[in-house]
C-alpha cells in the first residue's frame, strides 16, 4: 500500500468537495419555493464548483510523485462503540480523483443541459435540489475511506436515483419503476452491509487501508465470501444479471436523470466498488471468476435487449448494460483488467452522457416521443445532435481513434491475456455492439422522415446543444489523451495495481477482430435497416427478437421467482392470522360473551332471587362447616 | 312473677319449662302466621304476637331489661311503624299467592328446609349436654341486672354505644330525606291562579242563574236566553249530571205572565 | 332445663323468616319476615348469654334492636317512596336493574 499522505493546501478542501452540492441539495430542497427564481442556478453553481476544485486537486497531484498522491482528511470520529472505529474520514487518491473529475465535470454538464430539458417543468427547482443530492452523494462514496462511510453515499445514491426516477410521480410507471428500482438495489444493499460486517469480524476494521493491508491473512474462504457479498452489491447498483431488471425501468425519469444514472454515477459505483476491493478480489478467485461470468452475462443481455427495443431511451439503456458488463468482466480479471475496467468507465461515461442527452435532445424535438420508428431523417433538422450522437455511436463501437476504441480494445486485449474464451465472447459482444448502435442511429438520423402528424422537429436551445459538443470533444479526443498524454495505467497503477501477460494473440491481431466483428455488425444493420423501409409498426420478429422486447423475460423471472412465492406467503400468513389466530382470539372472546350471555339472564332483577341464591349458598357454607367439624 | 322461675336456671325447672313450650309453640305459630296471611295487615298482628312472646322468653332467660326494650321498641314502636305505612300503602289489599318467579318456591322450601334442617341438626350435635352457668354471679357483681346491663353499655361498649347513636340520627334524617316530596315548579300565586282561570277560556264571573219564576225558586230550570231559548250552565253541573234537568215549558211562561198580570186562577188543565 | 331448646327455637324461627323473605312479595311482610329474623337471632343472643353466665350477649341483643330499628325507619321510608313513583309495594315491581 502506498503511504497515505496529510491532506494539506489544496487538498484540505476535500470535504469541500462533497459540502458543496449537499449545502446546494439542502438549499434547494429546504428552501421551498423562494429559491424557485434562482435555484437551478445555485445547483449549476455548486457542482461546477465542485469540479473547478477538482480539476485543481488533479493539477497538484500531478505535481507530486507517485507515491505521495494518497491524501486522508479526517474531520471527526464518527462512530465508536468498543473496539469499532469509523471516521468521518476521506480519501483522495488516483481513482477517487478520476471519479471525482468524472462525476462533477460530466454531472455538471448535465446540469446546465436540464437548464434547457426542464425549463418548462413546474418542479424544476425540485429536480435541481435532487440531481445535487446525487452528485453530493455519489461523491461521498468514492471519497469514503471506509466501508461505513462509502455505504453511506451507497444508500445515498439510492435514495438520490428512487427520487429522480420517480420525479414524475403522477404517472404510476414511473412511481412503480422507481419502486422498482429502489427495491431491487435494497436486494443489493443487503450484499454490501453484510460485506462489511463481515469484514469488521475478520478483520476487525472497516477503514480501507486496514481491511486491504491484512486481506491476505484471512482465509481464501472468508475472502470469496466477502467478494460474492461485495459482487452482489455491485450488481443491484450497476444492474449486473440477476438484479438488472430495474435498469430499463428506470428509464421513466426524465432524460437528463438517465444521463446521470448511467454515465457519471450509479452504475458506476460497482465497478468503483470492486476496483476499490481489488485486494480482496485478487486473493478471491472465486469471486474474481462469478465476477467475469456475471459481466460477460450481463454484456450479451444488454447488446441483446439493445438489439430489440424500438424505444430510444430503452435501447440506450440495454447499451448500457452491456458496456457496464465489459467493466465489470474487465475489473473481474484481475491486475490485468482493473485499470482498463476504470479507463472504459471513463470514456463510456463521456459518450454515453452525450449520447443519452442526444437522444433527449431528439425527444425534445420530437414532443417527446421515444419511438425510434417514428423518427428518421432527424440529421436534416438536428445539425448538432447528429453530430454530437455521431461521434458517441462511432465511440460506443470502438471505432479508431474515438475514445471507445481505445478502452474496450485495451479490454478485450486484456481479457485475451487472462482467458482466451472471454476474450473470444467479448469481441462477438463487440460486435453486437455495432449491431445495435448502427440500428438506433439509421433509425433515428438517416432514412425517410416517418414523423406522426403534429411534429415539427427543431434544434435544441444552445444551453443544450453546448454540453452536447463538449461531450462529443470528449467522445473523440478523451481516450487518445488519457492514453498517451495522462498514461491512464501508471496513473492508476499505485491504487488498483497493474500487470501485463502474455497474450495467445497479438494486439494487432485483437483489434482486427474486433474491428472486424464490429463491421459485421454494422453491415447487418446497415443492410436491415438503410436498404430496406422501415415499418412503422413493428414487425412480429424472431423468437430472440420477441425475448429481447420482453428484456429477456428478466421481470417474468423475477415475479415467478420472488413476486409471486412472497405474494403467496404474504397471503397464507394472512390467511393463517386471520382464520388462525384471530379465531382463536375471537373464538374464545366469543364463547366467553356466549357465556355472559347465558349467565347474565340469572341477573333477573328481582330481589328475591338473589335471596334465594344467598340462602342457597348459606346451606352450602353450613354444610361444610358442619362438615368440616365433624371430621 | 316470671324473674325469679329463671334464676334457679340451672335446675331443671317446672315453671320454665311450661313457659317455655307455651311461649315456643305461641311464637312459632305467630311466625308461620305471618308467612302465610294473605293480608299484611294480619301478618303485622301475628309477628306483634311472636314478638310479646319472644319478650316472655327472654325474660325467661334472665333479661327482664330486653323483654320490656322488646315490648316497647318493637312490638310498640316498630309494629306501630309498620301498621302506619301499611294503612299508606292501602291496607286492604291482599296478596295474590300466585308465584310469579318460577321455581322459586319450591326452592325456597327446599333451601329453607336445608337451612333449618342443618341448623338444628347442628346446634343438637354441639350442645349435647349443655348447661347453663346463670347470671346471677354477674347481676350480682355490680348490684343489679339493670346496673350490669348499663356497665356493660357504658364501659366496654361505649364506643359501639355512640355509633348506634350515630346510625340512628343518620336513619332520620335518611328517612326525611326519602320521604320528601321534592316541589318541581314554583308554588302558584294568586296572581297565577287568577291568570290561570280566564286563560283557559272558562267563564270569567258567575255562571248565569237558574231560571227563577215567582212560583217556585227551582235550580233544576235553565234560564231563559233574550232569544227564547235557554242556557245550559245555568243549571248545577251535579244536576245536570244526574240528569234532573227540567225541560223548558212554554205553560211556565205562560203562568208567570198571568201571575204579573194579577190573575189568580192558574190554568190547572195546562199542566200534565 | 336444657338451653338447647332456646338456641333451636331461634333456629327455627329464623327459618321460618328466611321463608317469608323468600315467598311473599309484599315488601312490608319481606320487611316483617327480616325482623322476625334478627328477633330469632337476638334469642340466640339471649340465651348464649345466660349459658355463658355474662351479660355481653344481652348487650349485643341491644345493639342488635337499636340498629333494627334504625333498619326499619329507612326500609320503610324507602317502600313509602317506591310506592308513591309506582303505586305498588310488590318487590318484584322494582326489576329494571338487570340484565
Amino acid at each position: 500500500m502506498t503511504e497515505l499522505m496529510p491532506a494539506e493546501g489544496v487538498f484540505s478542501l476535500i470535504w469541500l468537495l462533497i459540502a458543496l452540492p449537499l449545502a446546494g441539495a439542502a438549499v434547494l430542497l429546504f428552501g421551498g419555493r423562494r429559491t424557485n427564481a434562482w435555484g437551478p442556478y445555485l445547483g449549476i453553481l455548486t457542482v461546477s464548483a465542485s469540479a473547478v476544485l477538482g480539476w485543481i486537486m488533479l493539477v497538484a497531484m500531478m505535481g507530486n510523485s507517485p507515491e505521495e498522491r494518497t491524501f486522508d482528511q479526517t474531520l471527526f470520529t464518527w462512530v465508536s462503540v468498543g473496539d469499532f472505529q469509523a471516521n468521518m474520514a476521506f480519501q483522495l487518491d488516483q481513482l477517487s480523483m478520476v471519479f471525482v473529475l468524472l462525476i462533477t465535470t460530466v454531472g455538471g454538464l448535465i446540469h446546465i443541459y436540464s437548464l434547457g430539458y426542464m425549463s418548462h417543468d413546474r418542479d424544476r427547482r425540485k429536480f435541481f435540489g435532487f440531481l445535487n443530492l446525487f452528485v453530493g452523494a455519489m461523491l461521498i462514496l468514492v471519497l469514503a475511506n471506509n466501508y461505513l462511510l462509502l455505504y453511506v453515499g451507497w444508500e445515498g445514491v439510492g435514495l438520490a436515483s428512487y427520487l429522480l426516477i420517480g420525479f414524475w410521480q403522477y404517472k404510476p410507471s414511473a412511481a412503480a419503476a422507481a419502486k422498482k428500482a429502489f427495491v431491487i438495489n435494497r436486494v443489493g444493499d443487503v450484499g454490501l452491509s453484510l460485506a462489511i460486517m463481515l469484514m469488521f469480524i475478520t478483520f476487525g476494521s472497516i477503514s480501507f487501508q486496514d481491511v486491504f493491508g491484512s486481506a491476505g491473512e484471512a482465509s481464501e474462504g472468508t475472502l470469496n465470501a466477502i467478494g460474492l457479498l461485495l459482487l452482489l452489491a455491485a450488481a443491484g447498483k450497476s444492474a449486473q444479471f440477476p438484479l438488472q431488471a430495474w435498469l430499463l425501468d428506470a428509464m421513466e425519469g426524465p432524460t437528463p436523470v438517465s444521463a446521470l444514472i448511467h454515465a457519471a454515477t450509479m452504475v458506476t459505483a460497482g465497478v468503483y466498488l470492486i476496483a476499490r476491493s481489488n485486494a480482496i478480489f485478487n486473493l478471491a478467485e472465486i469471486a474474481a471468476l462469478t465476477v467475469v461470468i456475471v459481466g460477460v452475462v450481463t454484456m450479451f443481455m444488454g447488446a441483446i435487449i439493445g438489439s430489440a427495443k424500438d424505444d430510444i431511451k430503452k435501447s440506450l439503456a440495454g447499451s448500457t448494460m452491456s458496456q457496464i458488463g465489459y467493466m465489470i468482466t474487465a475489473v473481474g480479471l484481475g491486475p490485468v483488467g482493473y485499470v482498463f475496467g476504470i479507463f472504459h468507465l471513463l470514456t463510456h461515461g463521456v459518450f454515453k452522457a452525450g449520447l443519452f442527452l442526444g437522444a433527449g435532445s431528439v425527444m425534445h424535438g420530437m414532443n417527446d416521443n421515444v419511438n425510434m420508428r417514428r423518427y428518421g431523417a432527424i440529421r436534416t433538422v438536428m445539425f448538432i445532435t447528429f453530430i454530437t450522437f455521431a461521434a458517441g455511436w462511432l465511440s460506443i463501437m470502438g471505432i479508431p481513434p474515438f475514445s471507445g476504441f481505445w478502452s474496450k480494445d485495451e479490454i478485450i486485449h486484456a481479457a485475451f491475456e487472462q482467458n482466451t474464451l472471454t476474450g473470444i465472447l467479448l469481441i462477438i459482444g463487440a460486435g453486437i455492439t455495432g449491431f445495435y448502435m448502427t440500428r438506433m442511429f439509421i433509425m433515428t438520423f438517416l432514412g425517410k422522415a416517418r414523423w406522426e402528424e403534429d411534429v415539427h422537429p427543431h434544434e435544441s436551445p444552445k444551453v443544450m446543444t453546448i454540453p452536447l459538443i463538449i461531450l462529443a470533444l470528449g467522445s473523440v479526443f478523451l481516450g487518445m489523451a488519457l492514453l498517451f498524454w495522462g498514461n491512464i495505467e501508471t496513473w492508476l497503477e499505485p491504487v488498483v495495481g497493474y500487470e501485463s501477460k502474455e497474450a495467445p494473440i497479438s494486439t494487432g491481431v485483437a483489434i482486427a477482430l474486433g474491428l472486424l466483428a464490429v463491421g459485421i455488425g454494422v453491415l447487418i444493420a446497415y443492410l436491415q435497416y438503410q436498404r430496406k423501409p422501415i415499418p412503422v409498426e413493428a414487425p412480429h420478429g424472431s423468437w430472440l427478437t420477441r425475448a429481447a422486447r420482453e428484456e429477456l423475460y428478466g421481470n417474468q423471472v423475477n415475479d415467478a421467482l420472488v413476486v409471486t412465492p412472497t405474494l403467496v406467503a404474504a397471503k397464507a400468513a394472512t390467511a393463517v392470522d386471520e382464520k388462525g389466530i384471530d379465531g382463536v382470539v375471537n373464538g374464545s372472546a366469543a364463547f366467553v360473551g356466549a357465556l355472559s350471555g347465558r349467565l347474565r339472564r340469572y341477573q333477573t332483577g328481582f330481589a328475591r332471587s338473589y335471596a334465594l341464591s344467598m340462602v342457597g349458598g348459606a346451606v352450602l357454607v353450613i354444610l361444610a362447616l358442619i362438615l368440616v367439624g365433624a371430621s | 312473677m316470671i324473674a325469679p322461675l329463671a334464676d334457679t336456671a340451672t335446675d331443671v325447672n317446672v315453671g320454665e319449662q311450661i313457659v317455655f313450650w307455651v311461649t315456643a309453640i305461641l311464637s312459632v305459630a305467630g311466625a308461620l302466621g305471618m308467612v302465610l296471611s294473605r293480608k299484611a295487615v294480619h301478618s303485622a298482628l301475628w309477628l306483634a304476637l311472636t314478638m310479646i312472646n319472644l319478650a316472655i322468653l327472654y325474660v325467661a332467660n334472665s333479661a327482664p331489661f330486653l323483654g320490656m326494650v322488646q315490648v316497647i321498641v318493637y312490638t310498640g314502636a316498630v309494629m306501630m311503624l309498620f301498621l302506619f305505612v301499611l294503612m299508606v300503602v292501602g291496607v286492604d289489599s291482599s296478596d295474590s299467592l300466585i308465584e310469579t318467579i318460577k321455581g322459586q318456591r319450591l326452592a325456597s322450601i327446599v333451601f329453607v328446609l336445608g337451612v333449618g334442617i342443618l341448623l338444628v341438626w347442628g346446634i343438637g350435635n354441639s350442645m349435647v349436654e349443655t348447661s347453663s352457668v346463670g347470671l346471677d354471679a354477674a347481676n350480682a357483681e355490680h348490684g343489679g341486672h339493670i346496673e350490669g346491663i348499663a356497665n356493660v353499655l357504658f364501659t366496654q361498649y361505649l364506643l359501639v354505644f355512640e355509633l348506634v347513636a350515630a346510625v340512628l340520627i343518620t336513619a332520620a334524617m335518611g328517612a326525611m330525606v326519602l320521604a320528601h316530596r321534592e316541589r318541581w315548579t314554583p308554588r302558584p300565586s294568586q296572581r297565577d291562579l287568577a291568570r290561570a282561570r280566564f286563560t283557559d277560556g272558562g267563564h270569567p264571573g258567575n255562571l248565569p242563574n237558574p231560571g227563577v219564576y215567582a212560583r217556585h225558586n227551582a235550580v233544576d230550570t235553565p234560564a231563559l236566553l233574550p232569544d227564547g231559548g235557554t242556557s245550559d250552565i245555568s243549571v248545577p253541573g251535579p244536576v245536570r249530571a244526574r240528569g234532573d234537568e227540567r225541560s223548558f215549558d212554554r205553560v211556565d211562561i205562560e203562568e208567570v205572565r198571568a201571575i204579573s198580570e194579577g190573575e189568580t186562577t192558574l190554568p190547572e188543565e195546562g199542566r200534565e | 332445663m336444657n338451653p338447647e331448646n332456646y338456641i333451636i327455637l331461634s333456629a327455627i324461627l329464623f327459618t321460618i323468616g328466611s321463608l317469608g323473605v323468600l315467598i311473599r312479595r309484599n315488601a312490608i311482610v319481606v320487611f316483617m319476615s327480616v325482623e322476625l329474623m334478627l328477633n330469632a337471632a337476638n334469642l340466640a343472643f339471649v340465651a348464649f348469654a345466660r349459658i355463658n353466665g355474662n351479660l355481653d350477649g344481652q348487650a349485643v341483643a341491644f345493639f342488635v334492636m337499636v340498629v333494627a330499628a334504625a333498619e326499619v325507619v329507612v326500609g320503610l321510608a324507602i317502600i313509602v317512596t317506591i310506592f308513591r313513583t309506582r303505586r305498588s309495594a310488590s318487590i318484584d315491581e322494582p326489576n329494571l336493574l338487570k340484565y
